[in-house]
């Protein structure tokens, strides 16, 4: 059904589908980046294909390409069940000049989908209304996802706490807490204090 | 002396007005924890709203660049985390479409009655949370009481109450044990008892029904145009189950209704749970009494599973399996997959990017309810600031999923 | 962070001139407020999930006067500090510290609490004694609520003895399967071959 979809699309847009194929049953299509809104809009209102949801945008990025970044997008259609990716390329390998056209005015589920695709990998959606950082902090600096971020550079809002070594203590010796209830047994046959009675008549080995 | 406004129409006085800034902060019990929404108002009525997500952001999709693809697990699991069996079993069935491969009978109807004992945790804790926000605590502590008892079958099946990381690509960590079976039915009967006492007291009740119905009504149109799926998408009259639509697993030989509500208001979100929580309990039984008592649970392939402990320490073969699969990582061959289930909030997506070794190169979470949350707008603008409870209890927004 | 070991009985609070009254006074007033702790719940993630089930019936914790949740840091004196905080939300977890009244305790609820987890990543913070001092660490993903009631209990022996060095709650063995005590006999069974 998507392959039909596929054939369709190559048709329509000669030349701005650059390629496509079918791999563990999705149907991919790489679409030319200035021709991404005409593509999608096509795929909304056209009757043969009816995408009505726009169910996933983002991003992969591969450093050691150029166009470093890949914009993938999920489709869906609630009528005829069909399903396709696109995807487009952009960027280069210093991770500027990473735009492409917003969906925005098509979909609103791209709206949320592209502020995060925006705030993960640095992808400027051209058009979108708001583009801010969604799920991170606005004094955030660099996009985490892409693989030049390392993943454990911190950025902290608060500053960190002074304290050289904290004492932590062992806790529940068997004379301190509550007197009733004490169930820990840790403390039979050690060195220090006197083991109370577990039960009447009975006592550690 | 009279009123200034008597005898004036709203329009004809001009008293200085400004609308006012409230900020529902993340940390707010009605929030979930982690949304803040900064709201603009005109008296009590919401103007606009600004929903700001990622209080709960923790980097999963980086952490799971660092890791082999088993050490995915214990990530999904803390997506959605009152369901976490779904989010083992989505991805492993993502694992599997890119590798090809299928797994045992007995395992697919192991997965299927986990999976549903787990959306049965999600809808009652959704609702029961639901029901406690707007006041009524009895109903959520039944609902948490029936809760434990599926958690009581996870922990004795998985090991753990919550969080199990028990799925694994090409089947389960291990097999049921022998009384899952029973465990199982005895639980799906007391749990069905529990939602019908919290029926009684809640659908009877005035208040209730009030605080609900009409409040936070969402068009088909626009729950389809924001991507929503799930409960909330059904709940506006659109009938898309992807267990119904794209069965996968044994769902297309299980039968099960797909309840769908009409006005699309907080109450059928709220009914729409109640209705799927019977549908989950006739899932479970009918995979459970279709089941097999024995037989392997795992795939029996050598790229994925892990050989017997026996093997392991006896063989050169099965050391060098074991090791290769456990440092290295199971090697998925390089392309890309999306593979999509339904969990508790709708199309659970997984879109995976593998470069050929052991460590996956891209793992993307479609989360459900950030699509969901980001729909949180448009319900509530408009409302009032009281009605802003039950609509952001009926979406069932998990933070862990949401913000990943 | 290892453990001391327990040898020292410093009590911090205890002046050279108290007397029999004020030591007796000082007990009552730790003894009432050990069993009144009205709690802030900051919930962010899945420990969220374990403290509704500590709150249930099963594993109930108003059984220790801990059930009053207060959600104005002013009124409560216990926060418990729940699931995972992120960079994003440390700066609200520190005003909210700040704005509780003395005297006031901090128990960190869950491994992300305690330590940052498993989430060594750009997002979290490795623990919330980096943002605000911590009286109890309950570790677990989620911890069982038996152990978190183990940390309440501990917390609570803390308040009462005046003890205000941090405590890390340790996992408890079952005595039924330990065959040290004589208790029960488990045996190992063997494979039938």
């Amino acid at each position: 059904m998507a392959r039909a979809l596929l054939e369709l699309l190559k048709k329509t847009f000669a030349g701005a589908v650059l390629e496509s194929w079918s791999q563990h049953g999705d149907e991919t299509a790489v679409i030319e980046p200035s021709r991404w809104h005409d593509v999608a809009a096509f795929l909304k209102t056209s009757s043969e294909s009816d995408m009505s949801m726009l169910t996933d945008l983002t991003a992969v990025d591969f450093p050691d390409r150029n166009p470093r970044f890949e914009v993938v997008a999920h489709f869906y259609s609630l009528s005829k069940g069909h399903r396709v990716r696109l995807k487009a390329r952009i960027g280069d390998p210093a991770g500027e000049h990473v735009h492409i056209p917003s969906l925005s005015d098509l979909w609103g589920s791209a709206n949320w989908l592209e502020r995060e695709c925006w705030d993960m990998f640095g992808v400027v959606f051209v058009g979108h209304p708001d583009l801010r950082r969604i799920l991170l902090y606005p004094e955030f600096v660099g996009h985490p996802l892409r693989k030049d971020y390392p993943a454990d550079r911190i950025q902290p809002l608060v500053e960190y706490r002074d304290v050289p070594a904290i004492d932590k203590v062992a806790p529940f010796h068997h004379d301190e807490g509550m007197s009733f209830g004490r169930q820990t047994f840790d403390h039979i046959g050690s060195a220090d204090g006197d083991d109370p009675e577990l039960f009447p008549g009975q006592k550690a080995n | 002396m009279e009123p200034i406004d008597q005898d004036l129409y709203e329009h004809e006085i001009d008293l200085p007005a400004e609308p006012m800034l409230l900020n529902v902060g993340p940390a707010h019990p009605a929030m979930h924890g982690t949304v803040r929404c900064v709201m603009e108002l005109t008296g009590e009525s919401i103007v606009k709203v600004d929903v700001q997500v990622g209080y709960l952001h923790r980097g999963f999709e980086k952490m799971c660049e660092r890791g082999t693809w088993t050490q995915v697990y214990p990530y999904v699991d803390r997506c959605n985390y009152i369901s976490p069996m779904l989010n083992n079993v989505a991805f492993s069935l993502a694992c599997e479409k890119m590798l090809g491969i299928e797994v045992p009978e007995r395992c697919q109807w192991y997965r299927m009655a986990l999976g549903e004992l787990a959306r049965m945790s999600d809808h009652l804790t959704c609702d029961g949370a639901m029901a406690m926000e707007l006041g009524a605590f009895t109903p959520f502590l039944w609902m948490i009481k029936a809760r434990e008892m599926i958690w009581d079958i996870m922990e004795e099946e998985t090991g753990a109450r919550l969080t199990h990381s028990f799925g694994r690509v090409g089947g389960m960590a291990f097999p049921p044990t022998a009384g899952f079976k029973e465990t199982s039915r005895a639980t799906v009967d007391q749990i069905l008892k529990v939602v019908e006492e919290v029926e009684r007291l809640l659908l009877g009740n005035r208040i209730f029904l009030d605080r609900l119905e009409g409040v936070g009504i969402v068009s088909p149109e626009d729950a389809i145009s924001l991507g929503w799926t799930g409960p909330c998408l059904r709940a506006s009259g659109v009938p898309y189950d992807i267990r119904k639509s794209h069965p996968y697993l044994k769902y297309g030989e299980v039968e099960f209704d797909v309840p769908v509500g009409q006005t699309g208001d907080c109450f059928d979100r709220f009914m729409v749970r109640i209705e799927e929580l019977k549908q989950s309990a006739r899932i479970i039984l009918q995979c459970l009494e279709r089941m097999a008592d024995s037989g392997p649970v795992n795939v029996d392939d050598p790229r994925v599973t892990l050989p017997d402990k026996k093997d392991v320490y006896s063989t050169i073969e099965g050391t060098i399996r074991h090791f290769k699969i456990v440092m290295e990582g199971l090697k998925i061959p390089a392309g890309e997959v999306y593979s999509y289930t339904e969990a508790g909030n709708g199309e659970l997506g997984f879109y995976l990017v593998s470069d050929g070794s052991g460590t996956p190169y891209r793992v993307r979470i479609r989360p459900p309810c950030f699509l969901i949350t980001s729909g949180l707008e448009r319900v509530i603008t408009g409302q009032m600031i009281a009605d802003v409870v039950p609509c952001f209890g009926s979406l069932n927004m998990i933070g862990g999923e949401c913000d990943r | 962070m290892g453990e001391l070991t327990h040898g020292s009985d410093q009590v911090i609070g205890g002046g050279a001139s108290e007397g029999i009254i004020t030591t007796r006074a000082a007990d009552l007033l730790a003894w009432a407020q050990k069993y009144s702790l009205f709690m802030y719940p900051f919930v962010t993630a899945c420990c969220g999930m374990e403290f509704m089930a500590m709150s249930s019936p099963r594993y109930d914790f108003s059984r220790f006067g801990a059930e009053a949740p207060r959600f104005s840091p002013r009124q409560a004196d216990l926060l418990w500090v729940v699931g995972t905080i992120v960079q994003r939300q440390a700066p609200i977890l520190r005003r909210i510290y700040e704005q509780m009244a003395e005297p006031k305790w901090v128990l960190a609820f869950g491994t992300c609490a305690s330590c940052g987890g498993f989430y060594d990543n750009y997002a979290c913070v490795a623990g919330i004694d980096k943002i605000i001092p911590c009286d109890v660490y309950v570790p677990g993903c989620p911890p069982r609520p038996e152990a978190v009631l183990d940390g309440l209990m501990l917390l609570m022996d803390k308040i009462q003895r005046g003890d205000k060095r941090p405590a890390v709650v340790k996992p408890r063995t079952d005595p039924a399967t330990d065959n040290t005590h004589g208790l029960v006999q488990v045996r190992r069974r063997e494979p039938a071959a």
